[in-house]
């Protein structure tokens, strides 16, 4: 197998200007595969996703019968971002990820942005994801997005647009560290020639920012997931091992003398740090849903009080509902003054009256979008839609236009894909992920999503997509991993 | 550590264990089949379900104690919670529960065991299950041998030890006061060839018969029930179980006063243990005091639970799920 013929189609590809052309600076690994035979390179394949599956990489797919465990398809050739477009995308996150925050700390406390007039006041106070109990909240050193995982993809042109921020619980990072430490052994010449960037250290920067919470030297950290069938456990585990804090359930945890404690064969004992992986909706059953069996009962007032910090912030889900999105680059002038660097993807808002007329007449041509749902859920793909399902769809958005809003398809860039006995481009994104500490971090690197279907567009795992690792280069100097 | 973390690195090694002795004696009794052949007894598979403790499970659901039937129902009758498929889904499940503190390299051992024997133990036929009981077995000591060079010797880990070595003397009493009974009225085989290939038999059922043989130059019944209650060395005697047993709830309950219930029931049992010897056990019944201890050891069980997983007056909600434990 070789790259000789591969076609690029007319999409933007990751691995070549065109036709036979690979970009600069990924020959390396474009000779390694080539110089490698057919059944070489497919027991590679092989030997990565055995390695992945054994490694109990996996996750559930929700409704599936139980049991029913998956890696998260793997594709061992390596998505390449040159230094020079990664030192944009890391400005552009940091700016868009320091704005945010100071929107999220404004609309709980003084809301200038609303009486400016900048966006608009029931787009806010009236949005699901807006928590009424956080107002007048201060978290720790005033981080609400202590990590993100920012979704970005490029167009035809390469342009890089950020299509989605996730602010409450982004999962997929322990693929980003999982991933690496499988392909260095998969192609370890290549890996070492093309001077690529670590994220072995991501665990360790991740615990600096929790362990930046608090104001004891040396505090009591965990990591609290919804428990073992949870479909990212894996990755609450990983994260919890690798930084070498407890991972708790709630049913471990308890609220004693406005402290939260965990259950241990010694009695109580203090937390200081929580890094949840359960929604706002289930972290208290005393605040929120209170049929959640999943979270602590009290817990927010102890937050409330001061007295443990929670990673992310409660409440951060306002600020990356899927229309407050289209008022992300006035934020970021709003806050900062400053021009965005990374653009959005234009978005109409369905609630306003003229752009929902505009996307009901050309339903064909958008990406209709539920505004509170994710995971490639409730999603109208128009171009790839049948006249009855736009028809249903159109339903759905006249009777609750808050709820959706719609963008024009994006001709996604694309990379190779071992399919079969050739080498084929598919859809892909990137999912970097950043820290909010003592500073903001990028981690460089991020979750390649593939759309392994061919023509798809849909990259979400539980939609059929799969991953691949990320090879950001660094600008010369000495190789490291 | 967190209580719910400690239960369950305390039941996967339980299971382990446990799966680790049902596959020791599976094997010894296929093995031991071909011998008795040649002797001309008849099968021997009901035993094996007794010593399991899961008699009445089998006569509900099976007709008769054939070699096939009691050989599925053990190894891999996922409706039996002891088979050995069902110890090691629930281990692995717990396992998976707390991996954030055992190594990675307990997990992935204990998850590749698992997805082996699901993938190729289903397709054997019982003539070639040997490689697989020896496989289950090596599985086990595998993991004994990850957490000892894998893992600091924590408080976890001592958990971790501590369900192994409640297990494996509760297993080798079972065996013990089943086979004893078996073995012991065969009058006419007393001093035959055959009686010393039983007598191996059970030996091997407990991985005893090489070390036994260095301590006592016959195999003779007292001789073999002295070693399995007593021995001060071999490492799945009643005595040396429970006082390792012992040391590790030592280093559990450092500190604590006054010490939990269960340290004290456990070293009842351990003086219990080196206050008698092998005669008059014989004398007084073998059978009694055995169970007497096994009742013992079921309260200490129970102690560990209240002490140290169960936080009773603090729990304020019903967990959402339970590892199945047994």
């Amino acid at each position: 197998m070789r790259f000789d013929n591969y076609r690029t189609d007319g999409f933007y590809d990751e691995m070549f200007e065109s036709d036979g052309i690979p970009r600069a600076g990924v020959e390396p690994i474009i000779e390694t595969i080539n110089g490698l035979r057919p059944r070489d390179l497919k027991r590679r394949q092989r030997a990565a996703e055995y390695a992945l599956l054994n490694s109990g990489n996996t996750f559930n797919v929700y409704g599936a019968k139980e049991g029913a465990e998956k890696i998260l398809p793997f594709d061992i050739i390596p998505r390449i971002v040159p230094a020079n477009e990664w030192s944009t995308l890391e400005a552009g996150l940091k700016q868009r990820i320091r704005a945010l925050n100071l929107f999220i700390g404004d609309i709980y406390n003084e809301k200038k942005i609303l009486r400016d007039g900048v966006v608009p006041e029931e787009m806010i106070l009236g949005a699901e994801s807006y928590r009424k109990n956080c107002e007048g909240l201060r978290p720790p050193k005033d981080i609400w997005i202590h990590i993100t995982g920012t979704d970005l993809v490029r167009d035809e042109s390469g342009t890089f647009f950020v299509l989605e921020d996730n602010l409450r619980c982004p999962s997929g990072v322990s693929y980003v560290v999982e991933n690496r430490n499988v392909l260095k052994s998969t192609f370890p010449n290549a890996f070492r020639t093309m001077n690529v960037r670590p994220t072995i250290d991501y665990p360790d920067r991740l615990r600096r920012t929790l362990r930046h919470l608090s104001r004891k030297s040396n505090p009591r950290i965990i990591v609290l997931t919804p428990g073992v069938y949870n479909s990212a456990y894996f990755e609450h585990a990983f994260l919890a091992q690798q930084m070498g804090v407890e991972l708790a359930e709630g049913r471990d945890l308890v609220v004693v003398d406005d402290e939260l404690k965990l259950r241990t064969t010694r009695g109580f004992e203090t937390v200081d740090v929580v890094y949840r992986r359960i929604d706002d909706d289930f972290l208290d059953p005393r605040s929120f849903r209170s049929d959640s069996l999943l979270g602590v009962p009290g817990i927010m007032d102890v937050y409330r009080k001061g007295n443990v910090a929670l990673a992310n912030a409660v409440g951060t889900g306002i600020a990356d509902d899927k229309a407050i999105y289209a008022y992300t680059p006035r934020i970021i002038k709003y806050y900062l003054d400053e021009d965005p660097i990374l653009p959005i993807v234009p978005t109409y808002i369905c609630s306003d009256e003229k752009e929902r007329q505009h996307v009901l007449e050309n339903l064909d041509r958008f990406v209709v979008k539920a505004v509170n749902l994710s995971g490639g859920y409730g999603m109208l793909i128009g171009p790839k839609s049948t006249a009855a399902e736009r028809e249903a769809f159109a339903k759905k958005i006249k009777a609750n236009p808050r709820d959706f809003v719609a963008q024009p398809t994006i001709s996604l860039s694309r990379a190779p894909v071992i399919a079969g006995d050739r080498f084929a481009g598919r859809h892909v994104d990137l999912r970097p992920y950043i820290l909010y500490g003592r500073d903001i971090f990028v981690l460089p690197g991020g979750l390649t999503r593939v759309a392994l279907r061919e023509g798809s567009l849909v990259v979400n795992s539980s939609q059929g997509g799969g991953s691949k690792d990320t090879w950001v280069l660094s600008d010369g100097g000495p190789a490291n991993a | 550590m967190l209580s719910r973390v400690a239960e369950a690195v305390y039941w996967m090694h339980r299971y382990v264990e446990r799966a680790e002795n049902v596959a020791r004696f599976v094997h010894v009794n296929l093995h031991l089949l071909l011998d008795a052949d040649h002797h001309g007894a008849g099968e021997q598979w009901l035993p094996l379900v007794t010593t399991s403790g899961d008699h009445e499970d089998f006569e509900k659901r099976y007709s008769r104690p054939t070699e096939r039937n009691v050989v599925k129902f053990l190894t891999f009758d996922t409706e039996n919670p002891n088979s050995i498929i069902s110890c090691f889904r629930v281990a692995r499940e717990n396992a998976r529960s707390v991996r954030d503190t055992i190594s990675s390299e307990m997990w992935n051992h204990l998850n590749q065991t698992y997805l082996m024997i699901e993938r190729e133990g289903r397709r054997r036929r019982i003539e070639d299950l040997q490689e697989f009981y020896t496989q289950i077995k090596n599985a086990s000591h595998f993991l004994v041998g990850l957490a000892e060079t894998t893992m600091s010797h924590n408080e976890a880990w001592h958990f971790g030890r501590l369900g192994r070595l409640i297990e494996r003397a509760d297993k080798t009493a079972r065996i013990l006061d089943v086979r004893y009974f078996i073995l012991l009225p065969g009058v006419e085989y007393v001093d035959s060839p055959y009686d010393s290939v039983l007598w191996t038999a059970l030996l091997k059922s407990t991985s005893a018969f090489e070390m036994y043989r260095k301590a006592h130059p016959h195999i003779h019944h007292e001789n073999v029930a002295d070693f399995l209650l007593f021995d001060r060395m071999f490492a799945r005697s009643l005595y040396w179980c429970i006082s390792a047993a012992e040391r590790s709830m030592d280093q559990i309950t450092e500190g604590m006063r006054p010490a939990p219930q269960a340290a004290a029931e456990l070293s009842t049992l351990r003086e219990t243990l080196e206050s008698t010897d092998v005669k008059s056990v014989l004398a007084n019944g073998l059978h009694e005091f055995i169970d007497t201890f096994q009742f013992n050891l079921n309260v200490v069980g129970v102690q560990i639970h209240q002490s140290f997983f169960a936080m009773k007056e603090a729990i304020t909600q019903v967990p959402a799920q339970m590892q199945s434990q047994g």
